[in-house]
């Protein structure tokens, strides 16, 4: 129980052509500076701060109603903050012109717990992971081969393309889902609940396979999940969130491991 | 007629359940689960998608659907449910047997309150003299399940999903059934919060002496909550047994190595992963033999032609009981 250390993940570098648009010094791939939201007048996020660097990943840790997809969907800028900043690259998302953020984009994908928001069902699935590429300018033979090389990457084989969603099995379905996410090259995948929705015997695959995108390309993760040993494989940093607010943050070995609000000590000893 | 007290409240012996498939076609579902629940028991039934755990629940309830065939037998306290008419059914549904839900918005009346809804029960099985009694008595089960006066008097949109779930289990146990049946929810619900429902209906379940069958696809938050664990893969058991011993020692490749994927907490972010080969086959594509041969790391020809026999503890060619 030594090994979750960030410092046994070395960053790697940054190698991959789509991200050369970015030009900050990437100190911080995705940084939050007192991000709240409230819909309706009433609160559902409140004060909010972290930093992720490059190659490092986030655990969101909270029950339903806690806030974590409302945080998802502000760091994907999806919708703007009522309060504070989302900073890609060290600069504000929400305030930078709307040509550069859509360059931006691309590097800044989602992986959803049910594979469906991301795969129509009426489509081929090779239409649905080219789909973000038809914005980057790419001929159709390099966005063809890059559905290919994707699609060989989350262990599928390229005529999966040809073929239609319902025709997948449930974690082949979040295979194309993540490949969908991969083809922009991103450096941050946010992963709302990527597990739950498929069988036990099937998450782990899942699990492996976002491991090693972790480990060979370098990709940042911001994984919201309740499933706790799944944010201790998966990453460097752990938030809980309770009623919008963060009770405790620190490294996921250190949150999981040695919990210092009740809270997360309540959440981790349901898990015993 | 009432079965001995020797006898199991619940036995289910060689169940086969049919369903109609595409184009005339017959699914077959449940491939001969046998299962034995005593009073004061629980056993959860434990399958990812395509067990077949649910069916057999649906078959417990007599609520199978249309066109589906059922063979083999599920005896109730001695009596054969699978020969049972809708009248005879009448008088065990919600009041003997009764089920809990795992979708308490849909499951419950929006418009009506909490405690009118738990009275129902208690009120058409005539179970109180009259409406008096049975608020009482509604007013006693609620409490007994954590909501207070105010919550039982809410409308369930008024409630959190936790505390409608509880409404759901006061209204379950109000005809105070022999036998509990729980669909645990698959979809992403907090882990405390199902803790919090297991607990209570663990509790309950010593406290009424009540058989309680639990649907389940999660296999870690269940095996430390139930007396009994039956492991279930494309319609048939696979391993039967105490909890704990399971637990300990997980003997058919299925449950270890359902066991051995899930990710350790306190085992380091670079802890090995197992994860299965392949995926869970659907109804159409299971072959004759085990259905668990395709991905089994100790499968022999012999495996995927011919299906094991279910001995009471395991159904498995190659590990014997």
């Amino acid at each position: 129980m030594s090994a979750a250390q960030p410092s046994s993940f070395p960053t790697p570098p940054a190698s991959s052509p789509a991200t050369s648009t970015a030009t900050s010094t990437p100190t911080s791939l995705l940084r939050v500076e007192g991000l709240g939201q409230r819909y309706a007048g009433r609160t559902v996020l409140r004060d909010i701060d972290f930093t992720l660097s490059p190659g490092e990943s986030l655990g969101v840790i909270g029950e339903s109603g806690a806030g974590k997809s409302t945080l998802a969907r502000l760091v994907m800028a999806l919708e703007r903050p009522r309060f504070g900043r989302v900073l890609w690259d060290g600069r504000d998302v929400n305030a930078m012109p709307t040509r550069e953020r859509r360059a931006l984009r691309p590097r800044v994908q989602m992986v959803f717990q049910d594979p469906y928001g991301s795969l129509d069902p009426r489509w081929r699935v090779g239409r649905s992971v080219m789909e973000p590429l038809l914005a980057l300018s790419m001929s159709e033979l390099q966005r063809r081969e890059r559905v290919a090389e994707v699609l060989a990457a989350v262990g599928l084989e390229p005529d999966a393309a040809l073929r239609f969603p319902h025709q997948f099995s449930g974690g082949q379905r979040q295979r194309l889902a993540i490949a969908r996410a991969l083809s922009t090259r991103p450096r941050l995948i946010v992963a709302d609940e990527p597990l739950s929705a498929l069988d036990v015997s099937v998450q782990a695959q899942i699990l492996a396979l976002l491991r090693e995108l972790q480990r060979r390309d370098g990709i940042s993760l911001v994984v919201v999940s309740h499933d706790l040993p799944a944010v201790e494989v998966l990453c460097d940093r752990a938030l809980v969130l309770r009623g919008g607010e963060a009770v405790e943050q620190g490294p996921a070995a250190r949150v999981l491991g040695d919990p210092q609000h009740p809270y997360t000590q309540d959440l981790l000893a349901a898990l015993a | 007629m009432t079965a001995g007290p020797d006898a199991p409240l619940l036995d289910v012996s060689d169940l086969h359940v049919r369903l109609p498939g595409r184009g005339g076609a017959s699914l077959h579902a449940l491939r001969g689960v046998d299962l034995r629940l005593a009073r004061g028991e629980s056993l959860a039934l434990v399958g990812e998608s395509g067990s077949g755990k649910t069916l057999t629940a649906l078959a417990v309830m007599g609520l199978l659907p249309d066109g589906a065939e059922a063979g083999g037998r599920i005896a109730f306290d001695g009596r054969d449910l699978l020969a049972l008419d809708e009248d005879g059914w009448r008088g065990l549904r919600g009041r003997r047997i009764a089920m809990v839900f795992q979708e308490p918005l849909t499951a419950l009346n929006p418009l009506q309150r909490v405690l009118s809804q738990v009275m129902e029960p208690l009120l058409i099985h005539r179970l109180m003299p009259d409406r008096a009694a049975a608020r009482e008595r509604a007013t006693s089960l609620l409490a007994r399940v954590g909501l207070d006066d105010r919550q039982a008097r809410a409308h369930p949109h008024q409630l959190s999903g936790g505390q409608r779930q509880r409404a759901l289990i006061a209204m379950a146990i109000a005809a105070e059934p022999d036998l509990l049946i729980a669909d645990e929810p698959t979809t992403a619900l907090d882990a405390r919060l199902r803790v919090q429902m297991l607990d209570l209906l663990r509790e309950l379940v010593a406290e009424r002496g009540m058989g309680l069958l639990l649907i389940s696809h999660d296999l870690a938050l269940t095996a430390r909550r139930v007396d009994r664990l039956a492991i279930l893969y494309g319609g048939r058991v696979m391993e039967e047994g105490a909890a704990a011993g399971l637990l300990e020692h997980p003997r058919h490749p299925y449950t270890q190595a359902l066991w051995a994927a899930r990710p350790r907490l306190g085992a380091g972010r670079d802890q090995p992963l197992h994860p299965l080969k392949g995926n869970v086959p659907a109804l159409a594509q299971l072959g004759d033999g085990c259905p668990f041969a395709p991905r089994c790391p100790l499968a022999t020809t012999r495996c995927a032609a011919e299906p094991p026999r279910f001995d009471g503890r395991l159904a498995c060619w190659e590990v014997s009981s």
